[in-house]
């Protein structure tokens, strides 16, 4: 616990303001400070996280490829279990699979793919594929966003070897900050906000240089990172 | 090699000048980081901006240090997790004891974390009955080889696939394993097929942290293996061990330095995993641990503020400074006998430990500055590196030959006419000594340079000399 009174604080707080030459802050000066973290003021975001939404899809395809991760489109959310079947049965995977209990998610019709066999809940060590949401998608640089919770057991985004994640376009969005948002108002609690346990944020699969520097993927998460992305942009704009 | 003597720089520097596999190892690591940190410069035009703002938001954090750590630690300890406050290395191993005996651990898994190197965590565990086992891919072949990290982001830099090939086959034959691989995918596989019982084992998994976030109260670890992950996610207790130097404020601030921390350390635009941990599982969490402790170690850094080293302590530990190195490139990571190495390490070393016994680390460079251009946080290294040179001239236990030689050169620096005189007659003897070869492959006092390699002999005037010379003609002054 954080005790007020523990002599190692104490002496650390001591020893920091004695080498700033400053005694605490005055209880104005915290204000000061509160309310700029308060702002959430984004320092600077590059060219690169602006666009409008076509073009943020496109980004962020793009730099999810480039980060090894394959991307499919497909126009409605009804046709992504039969993507991921595909997927799977043409990289030879296994068509068991572990999807996150998500309502959404689970509410797809995957009766509708005989071959594949599913189960939800968190990870286990035998599980081979796993097939979550996400909160949200970044353009910048094609990286996934992943909270935990009862619809998103966190072992699933690292535990089997292929990770298959359904995206709808209109989750994506330019910069981090964007997310960063989205979530405090997703998880809105009282004046502040209540952060998930853990967030995650995915780009690619999962890889290691430390033999020799040659890129293997891999390491201990995803060998292999696949996102269906629902194009439901249409008419939006 | 003498590991962990800053003290035997020069012995170490010299056998490794002549390690064959170090050399391969250096050239591929050269050879790789340099062109893919740049091109990922080049692809992002605002980078060079985005130092300058990471630099002042660093600035301010620091001068605001003890307001962030205690909003840190209320909302760490809102969000159900416990904050431990080490003043020492010593009450940080202690305070890691004791959570692992809460659960009474028998094996504790570990991500990458230089805070653990610094405070000499596995050592102590296992003294202590606890088993470390490092998942870091780099971190996993050095602690079978039984040394401590040569790079701050990829620990095992200085072995070759064949060392490594060598090194699984020796330990991994207890897991079963008979069979040399030589293929890195294999390899790769191997390790993870070994280490993954190993995280579903272990009571305590136990991560450094990037960055730590006041606004929320969370630890932040950016990996690309995914190991951190498992490390946190699956064992009963989480502890993360890092330094006061971390916090930022929001998740704004985070984004700012990430943007700069992988295109600097390996030319990626983002690592495969950056993950933000708040607090223990909740309630209706299916997983995650049950447990989250964040140790805070300060260990001299609490005494680098408001000084000549506080640019320091802007470092994000992303190692350019390092991969640009041509010091580092000869002599590799361990010749500095510390755990933080390159030209951070030259700085940070002293600042922490004291100059008296780290006096060579400073002197390991030639000043060429390029650690400066290519570092992120715009740290001032070849300044510092400077500041420590003097400091240590100021000290005990400089040699009196080289205290005498600097005394003498500086008496002469400082009476122009006489230097000028002086360096006319050097340069003319040079030249009639070498007058034959246009070299020298002798010359006494300077036998640390001529042992190695020839001196090439001066065409014969001063550069003062050239100088005038050139002024006279009309040419730029």
């Amino acid at each position: 616990m954080a005790r007020r009174g523990d002599p190692g604080r104490e002496a650390i707080f001591a020893a920091i303001r004695q080498s700033l030459g400053r005694p605490a802050h005055s209880a104005e000066a915290r204000r000061e400070l509160d309310d700029h973290i308060g702002k959430h003021r984004a320092n600077l975001i590059p060219q690169r996280g602006k666009g409008d939404g076509k073009e943020l899809v496109d980004r962020f395809r793009a730099m999810a490829e480039a980060a090894a991760c394959t991307v499919r489109t497909v126009a409605a959310e009804a046709e992504v279990p039969g993507a991921v079947a595909d997927y799977l049965r043409e990289n030879n995977l296994s068509t068991r699979i572990t999807l996150a209990p998500d309502s959404w998610l689970s509410g797809l019709d995957w009766a509708s793919q005989p071959m594949l066999e599913t189960r939800g809940g968190p990870a286990r060590n035998e599980d081979e594929v796993a097939v979550t949401p996400a909160f949200a998608a970044v353009a910048e640089t094609g990286t996934l966003v992943a909270l935990s919770g009862p619809d998103h057991p966190t072992t699933l985004n690292f535990m089997p070897a292929s990770h298959v994640v359904a995206l709808r376009a209109s989750q994506v969005v330019g910069a981090y900050e964007e997310v960063w948002q989205q979530l405090r108002k997703a998880t809105k609690k009282g004046r502040g906000f209540a952060m998930p346990r853990a967030v995650n944020m995915i780009t690619g699969p999962s890889r290691t240089a430390d033999i020799a520097l040659t890129i293997q993927l891999g390491a201990h998460g995803p060998r292999d990172l696949h996102i269906v992305l629902i194009d439901d942009q249409a008419g939006q704009e | 090699m003498e590991f962990m003597n800053p003290g035997a720089f020069k012995a170490n520097a010299r056998e490794a000048l002549t390690d064959e596999n170090l050399r391969s190892a250096m050239g591929q690591l050269a050879a790789g980081f340099v062109p893919l940190r740049q091109a990922a410069v080049d692809r992002l035009p605002e980078f060079d901006l985005l130092r300058e703002r990471a630099r002042e938001l660093k600035d301010h954090i620091l001068a605001n240090l003890d307001f962030y750590l205690e909003r840190f630690e209320r909302n760490c300890t809102a969000a159900g997790g416990q904050v431990h406050w080490c003043a020492t290395a010593e009450d940080a191993r202690q305070a890691v004891l004791a959570i692992c005996r809460t659960v009474d651990a028998k094996t504790a898994t570990k991500g990458k974390s230089m805070i653990a190197e610094e405070i000499g965590l596995n050592p102590f565990l296992e003294n202590h009955g606890i088993e470390p086992v490092e998942t870091d891919l780099g971190e996993y072949i050095i602690q079978l080889a039984d040394e401590p990290p040569s790079h701050i982001i990829g620990p095992a830099v200085h072995k070759t696939k064949d060392q490594v090939s060598d090194l699984f086959l020796h330990h991994h034959r207890k897991h079963g394993r008979t069979e040399r691989q030589t293929e890195p995918a294999k390899m790769v596989a191997e390790a993870r097929e070994i280490l993954r019982q190993r995280y579903l084992d272990a009571d305590v998994g136990i991560t450094g942290a990037n960055y730590l976030i006041a606004e929320t109260g969370s630890s932040v670890i950016v990996t690309n293996e995914g190991n951190g992950d498992l490390t946190q996610t699956l064992p009963k207790i989480h502890i993360v061990v890092t330094s006061l130097e971390k916090v930022v404020p929001t998740l704004e601030d985070m984004t700012t330095f990430l943007r700069l921390l992988a295109r600097s350390a390996t030319g990626q635009e983002f690592s495969a995993y950056t993950t933000i941990s708040t607090g223990p599982r909740r309630p209706d969490d299916p997983d995650g641990p049950g447990e989250f402790h964040v140790v805070i170690l300060d260990n001299g850094r609490s005494a680098m503020l408001g000084g000549e080293v506080q640019d320091m302590l802007r470092c994000i530990r992303c190692g350019a400074c390092m991969n640009h190195c041509p010091v580092y490139h000869s002599v590799g990571g361990h010749s500095y006998g510390a755990v933080y190495v390159g030209p951070m390490g030259a700085v940070l070393t002293p600042s922490l430990l004291g100059i008296a016994e780290t006096r060579h680390l400073p002197c390991a460079s030639m000043l060429c500055g390029r650690c400066e251009e290519v570092c992120p946080m715009q740290i001032p290294l070849p300044r510092l590196l400077r500041h420590w040179r003097e400091r240590a001239f100021e000290g005990d236990g400089v040699p009196a030959a080289e205290r005498w030689g600097l005394s003498i050169w500086a008496w002469f620096a400082r009476r122009p006419w006489l230097y000028g005189q002086g360096a006319r007659l050097a340069v003319r003897l040079l030249r009639y000594l070498g007058r034959e070869r246009g070299r020298l492959g002798k010359l006494w006092g300077a036998g640390g340079w001529t042992d190695g390699r020839d001196l090439p002999a001066p065409e014969g005037r001063t550069f003062q000399e050239l100088w005038r010379q050139r002024r006279g003609k009309g040419g730029a002054a």
